[in-house]
């Protein structure tokens, strides 16, 4: 798996969301809780707006001067006996991993919840290595079984129901108890002890890293990560290159606006913060560490007008929020970053090329942007993509005909008011009681839907023009 | 109080009574309306589509066409937002910023007009019926009029007002997107549809005649009997 999770066509993947049923109400279910759950959350925090604007002013800041902060964090981390390796691409963060594992002569892996290495495709690429994998997190074990990929960046297993769950667990893991949530975790529970105690690596990803004290923070609920952060002597965390802060004090800031955003929670079940190696005179921690910062196309968004896209702090609110998500779900958007961040950061990530629906897939309803915590711009961020793939010449002829034809009209006032008024015997031939039912060429896909109506009796102007009072007005 | 009207080109073409309305109202208050003849589009089409360069002719003719307008005020959310991101879009052009910058400052939608300047929540209307309103998006989070709408409302004599679930959703309008992706769209109003229903509403009023357009549009198709109501027509109602 990579950043890329499906080669079948955008209008495809769409149909085939719309046609779940299942899907679209477990998803539109989990968007009311987590919607009302921020709303709540944020309101009982209060200040909330004040809130976004201190977590905005952290992400700028902190991406401004990410330079600096990586070199400290990575000084840090070596004080602390651990090793850092920047790797500019997934194939190099891979390569570098399955490097440390062999060396090890490691065999099994536990990992916890981690987008990025979903994105550079890290399990795949130490399976092919014969290493074995285990995920940890209860959604990712699910998906690890089914062969399945996260339709969500928080709760990756947002599209499967407990009677899927269940059937994946008979099949794979000859489960034989009920589909109720208790049993089922408590058999995930079982099976994952076993594999806790075999591993000799634990991989994580990182929420945030803290750059003075070269710590990396875990934001859970089901305790995963502190096995798998406590049990193998040799920890690997992988870390996506802007996920990281100052100091505590900017952590505390972003983790309340994090968990709140996320899913209305005050504070998750666990933080959890792994720095170093156990060094002299500790009482635990690894024996060995290694912390891989992962570039992967990041860098090359500094200093562009998407900067602002690295201030994602991976919560899922604009996700939670977009009503075209809701009905397509998450695979739909063919990456593994779903929703409105999604179409903005798999572009830059990825390219156009295999993502170019992607900018398109909103209404522009900015829901997104009033959801973010740390108030990314989403939907102005996709109207740039959009000016880009137009600057790029990728829009088709006759769209681009269409749009200088636009500018024509609604830039030649005799013109339009000429086309206002023959717009309604125009569409004569098509209108009946007032509507039309069929509309020609591209109106099509409007009228395929829903009626469109006929355009006024009389227009605005003459109605202005003729009346008694306030004709010179 | 002198007020251009800046009807939209929507209202222009297929909404004129909202054009009407919203004159009738402003004058209601004390207003002194002229039209100026030559306004078109926002250019918001061409600017959500990505072609900025087309969109900025569009821009430039309404910066021209409102140049000596004390206030101007349109019965559109979301058109009215486009003016407002003018400055933005013309930051730095050292030709169109200054106007751009005045053009935003002295542009209103019709209920944020009346309640924010003129300070009037009571237009002196009544209409007897149950109505549920369409908080449209750009309206609410893009111009971010979110109460001057339903204060206006509530001060209908006779008028029932009953909220809209989920009224903050998108009706799946997105301009282009209604036709560029009629499968998520349709989905959409779909659902918009059958909340509005939910309601038991008479009327659905909204801010924005394009949302009213689409989501009326698919009510009808599907039979049902709700009518659509831009709110000028329910505050000019006496
Ligand atoms: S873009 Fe904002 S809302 Fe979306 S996941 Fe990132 S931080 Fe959360």
């Amino acid at each position: 798996m990579s950043l890329k999770i499906s080669s079948g066509s955008f209008e495809n993947r769409v149909q085939r969301g719309v046609e779940n049923d299942f899907m679209r109400q477990a998803v539109s279910s989990a968007q009311g809780r987590f919607k009302s759950g921020r709303l709540n959350a944020a309101a009982e925090l209060g200040n909330w707006e004040d809130w976004r604007t201190l977590g905005e002013e952290i992400r700028t800041h902190t991406l401004e001067n990410i330079d600096y902060y990586l070199q400290q964090l990575s000084e840090q981390v070596f004080k602390r006996g651990g090793h850092v390796f920047f790797a500019e691409t997934a194939e190099e963060a891979n390569e570098y991993i399955k490097d440390v594992i062999k060396k090890k002569n490691g065999k099994k892996v536990v990992k916890s919840k981690s987008m990025v290495t979903e994105e550079i495709g890290l399990n795949k690429a130490l399976q092919e290595a014969g290493v074995e994998v285990v995920e940890t997190d209860l959604g990712e074990w699910i998906l690890q079984l089914d062969d399945d990929v996260p339709s969500h960046i928080v709760t990756p297993a947002l599209h499967k129901n407990k009677e899927q769950i269940r059937e994946t667990f008979a099949e794979k893991k000859g489960y034989d108890k009920s589909d109720k949530p208790e049993e089922l975790a408590l058999f995930a529970r079982e099976q994952l002890r076993k594999d806790f105690l075999s591993a000799d690596i634990g991989i994580t990803g990182c929420n945030f890293a803290i750059a003075e004290s070269g710590a990396v923070t875990l934001v859970t609920n089901e305790g995963n990560a502190r096995l798998v952060t406590s049990l193998p002597d040799t920890q690997i965390t992988v870390m996506g290159m802007e996920r990281i802060v100052p100091t505590w004090e900017e952590m505390e800031v972003l983790v309340s606006l994090l968990t709140r955003a996320a899913v209305g929670q005050k504070l998750t079940s666990y933080i959890t913060a792994i720095t170093g190696t156990r060094l002299e005179g500790e009482v635990d921690g690894p024996e060995e560490y290694h912390l891989v910062v992962v570039d992967n196309g990041r860098s090359k968004i500094l200093g562009t007008e998407f900067q602002s896209a690295l201030h994602c702090i991976r919560c899922a609110a604009c996700i939670n929020v977009c009503p075209v998500y809701r009905h397509v779900g998450g695979h739909a958007y063919g990456s593994i970053y779903p929703g409105p961040i999604g179409a903005v950061i798999t572009p830059l990530l990825d390219g156009y090329e295999d993502h170019k629906e992607l900018p398109y897939a909103s209404t522009l309803c900015a829901a997104c942007t009033e959801a973010c915590p740390v108030k990314i711009p989403l939907h102005e961020l996709l109207i740039r993509h959009r000016q880009i793939i137009v600057e790029e010449n990728k829009t088709s002829k006759i769209e681009k005909l269409a749009m200088k034809g636009f500018a024509k009209w609604a830039s030649t006032p005799a013109a339009y008011k000429i086309s206002a008024k023959m717009a309604r015997p125009a569409l004569k031939p098509w209108t009946k009681d007032e509507t039309i039912k069929n509309g020609p060429g591209p109106m099509k896909g409007w009228t395929d839907i829903r009626d469109f109506p006929a355009p006024s009796r009389q227009g605005f102007r003459d109605w202005f023009k003729d009346r008694d009072k306030g004709g010179d007005a | 109080m002198k007020v251009s009207l800046f009807i939209t080109c929507m209202c222009d073409i297929f909404a004129s009574n909202v054009g009407k309305d919203t004159v009738e109202i402003l004058e209601r208050v004390g207003c002194e309306v002229d039209f100026p003849e030559q306004q078109t589009c926002c250019g918001q089409p061409a600017y959500n589509s990505g072609y900025l360069e087309e969109s900025k002719k569009a821009m430039k003719q309404m910066m021209k066409a409102f140049k000596d307008s004390e206030y101007v005020v349109g019965p559109s959310g979301s058109c009215v937002g486009m003016l407002r991101e003018y400055p933005k879009i013309f930051a730095g052009d050292p030709k169109w910023e200054e106007e751009a910058n005045k053009l935003a400052a002295k542009t209103f939608e019709i209920t944020q007009f009346l309640v924010d300047v003129m300070g009037v929540v009571d237009v002196g209307s009544s209409f007897t019926g149950k109505i549920t309103y369409h908080p449209s998006c750009h309206m609410t989070r893009v111009l971010g009029v979110k109460e001057a709408p339903l204060k206006l409302l509530e001060n209908v004599k006779g008028v029932e007002l009953i909220k809209l679930p989920i009224g903050e959703d998108c009706c799946g309008f997105g301009g282009t997107f209604a036709v560029k992706s009629p499968v998520i769209s349709g989905e959409m109003v779909m659902e918009k549809s059958r909340h509005v229903t939910e309601t038991g509403a008479e009327y659905l009023v909204g801010g924005d005649m394009a949302c009213l357009m689409n989501i009326g549009g698919r009510m009808t198709r599907e039979g049902k009997n709700i009518k659509v109501a831009h709110i000028t027509e329910i505050l000019n109602q006496h």
